[in-house]
């Protein structure tokens, strides 16, 4: 029935020319915005290349044989960035969460587990990443504890966890009120106790809202992986440091850049992806 | 036999402002009541008092001839024998109709799966939606998200149920499919209190009809004494605005 009714519709006039001129406009944009990014590519590139400083910036930090020689190392040192990463990732939910339902926690009854996780966010988001890489990373192992962990790689992952698990959980107490108080009305009025509604209605409704801001933590989270380099872990800048103090060849950390780039970068388009997606699903008619 | 839910002296305030003040009420199995009254009057207030949603500052609620407002219950199985339905359907977004309507059952209810699924579907079909099963609560009228609201409500099998101007909410046109299904629910016996602006509707299923004026029951009888012979100035004078 559908197939008939669109069988026997044909494009008037005046709906033809108007797609012939949504055509021709749009091929005249991709032309000029083709012919301007030339254009300011031709002349950085040229900028670059005839400054007098050109001939030794290359060598130092653009050389091929170099790149070649440091990038094996390099890449084995990623691998480890990588499953800091997810490692640290998946514990960061974890905690993240945690905190942020304690600090949504109502009652008299709640203060001291409230007080808890607001000192927690208060303290772990105050202070600078890499000094508490520095503190944990050297602090810890020199205390000589025995039973606890004295690797320098595992304190290095607690300093991550705890900074972002701390923001991370701010995210998600955002999304947690960001669902109306009716949502758990209408549980609780099922007979669902409180950590049920938490667990059924209102945490599923919450973590998909903060999706896409979670996917810009863990983009910034693999960068930041980088700096328990400081504890002399071998990751892909570490490696890259190693490389360059042989001969004071900086072409590593390029290399290294561009690894970590080209990490990223599927990261923040996938974030982008979920973030259309969810912003179609949540507000509708947006355009 | 004592009545399915009496309310004696109860009084509720939100810091100064007294909500409700010594209201009294009974409410026979079977038997339906309608609380009407201006906005603010407090009968949103009162039903999420019956349900504990809300905690009395005085007076007692007894359900089945327990006190509920005793400290010592167990608040979330006295809820679960009460049905709520809201005057915003509160559906869950995230969920499909199926899985709104199975959630208390297979948590509340312990009842497993399969049997929570089966019926919900035949309630579904009971409330015309029997297609609707795997749909998203977005997708469908504002209607036929009422009607949801109640199955869910409704598959618990409370001994009550407490309704909160469910057609406040909806388009002329889609008030009916859910008035026709309250007054089906009536016939069959099912004890509800509603709070409703619907006169007409209110005539009809109500065996009594209580005025709430500034958190007091002003007055309260059959509905054709309610509504048609109002004792109060106040009553009369609410009833000629809704008419107007
Ligand atoms: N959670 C609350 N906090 C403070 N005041 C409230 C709250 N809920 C209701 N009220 C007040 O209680 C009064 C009665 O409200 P409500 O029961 O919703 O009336 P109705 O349903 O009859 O329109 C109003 O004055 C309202 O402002
Ligand atoms: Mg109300």
């Amino acid at each position: 029935m559908a197939e008939s009714s669109t069988s026997a519709w044909a494009p008037s006039q005046r709906q033809l020319e108007r797609e012939r001129y949504r055509r021709s406009r749009s091929l005249r944009s991709t032309l000029i915005a083709g012919v301007s990014t030339l254009a300011v590519l031709a002349v950085a590139v040229t900028a670059l290349v005839t400054s007098p400083g050109w001939p030794r910036v290359q060598e130092t930090f653009f050389s091929w044989d170099k790149a070649v020689e440091a990038f094996p190392d390099i890449l084995q040192g990623l691998w480890l960035n990588v499953r800091i990463m997810v490692g640290c990732g998946i514990a960061i939910g974890l905690i993240g969460i945690s905190i942020a339902v304690l600090r949504t926690l109502r009652g008299p009854v709640f203060f001291p587990l409230r007080a808890f996780a607001t000192a927690y966010t208060d303290l772990f988001r105050g202070l600078p990443l890499l000094l508490l890489i520095f503190l944990l990373g050297f602090g810890v192992p020199a205390l000589r504890l025995s039973g606890l962990p004295s690797s320098a790689l595992f304190w290095g992952c607690v300093a991550l966890v705890l900074s972002y698990s701390s923001y991370v959980a701010e995210v998600f107490r955002a999304g947690i009120e960001s669902v109306h108080p009716s949502q758990r009305a209408a549980a609780r009025s099922l007979g669902l106790t409180y950590a049920q509604s938490l667990r059924h209605v209102v945490l599923p409704q919450a973590v998909r809202r903060v999706v896409p801001p979670l996917m810009n933590d863990l983009v910034s989270l693999q960068k930041d992986s980088g700096l328990i380099a400081v504890l002399g872990v071998i990751d892909a800048i570490r490696a890259a440091q190693i490389s360059t103090a042989a001969d004071f060849n900086y072409t590593p950390y390029v290399v290294a850049g561009v690894v970590f780039v080209s990490l990223t970068i599927p990261m923040a388009r996938l974030t982008d992806w979920v973030a259309r997606r969810q912003g179609f699903h949540g507000a509708g008619g947006m355009v | 036999m004592a009545p399915l839910l009496r309310l004696t002296d109860v009084r509720k305030a939100f810091g100064d402002n007294v909500v409700l003040h010594d209201v009294d009420l009974e409410v026979e199995h079977g038997q339906c009541v309608v609380l009407i009254g201006a906005s603010g009057s407090g009968k949103s207030t009162l039903l999420r008092c019956i349900n504990l949603l809300e905690t009395v500052d005085d007076g007692v609620i007894e359900l089945e001839g327990e006190e509920i407002t005793d400290p010592r219950v167990d608040a979330d199985a006295i809820r679960s024998r009460m049905g709520v339905v809201f005057q915003s359907y509160n559906l869950f977004p995230h969920m499909s109709v199926l899985d709104n309507i199975t959630l208390a059952p297979v948590r509340v209810h312990g009842v497993d799966k399969a049997t929570a699924q089966r019926e919900a579907r035949a309630m579904l079909e009971r409330v015309g939606l029997g297609e609707k099963a795997t749909a998203r609560p977005d997708d469908l009228s504002g209607g036929q998200q009422q009607r949801v609201a109640i199955a869910r409500a409704l598959v618990n099998r409370p001994a009550l149920m407490l309704l909160d101007e469910v057609t406040s909410a909806l388009d002329p046109e889609l008030v009916g499919e859910v008035l026709d299904l309250l007054g089906q629910l009536k016939s069959e016996g099912m004890t509800m209190i509603l709070n409703t602006h619907e006169m007409g509707f209110a005539r009809q299923v109500a065996d009594t009809v209580c005025f709430l004026d500034g958190g007091r029951i002003l007055e309260q009888g059959p509905p054709d004494q309610v509504l048609l012979d109002p004792q109060q100035a106040r009553t009369r004078q609410f009833l000629s605005r809704i008419h107007a």
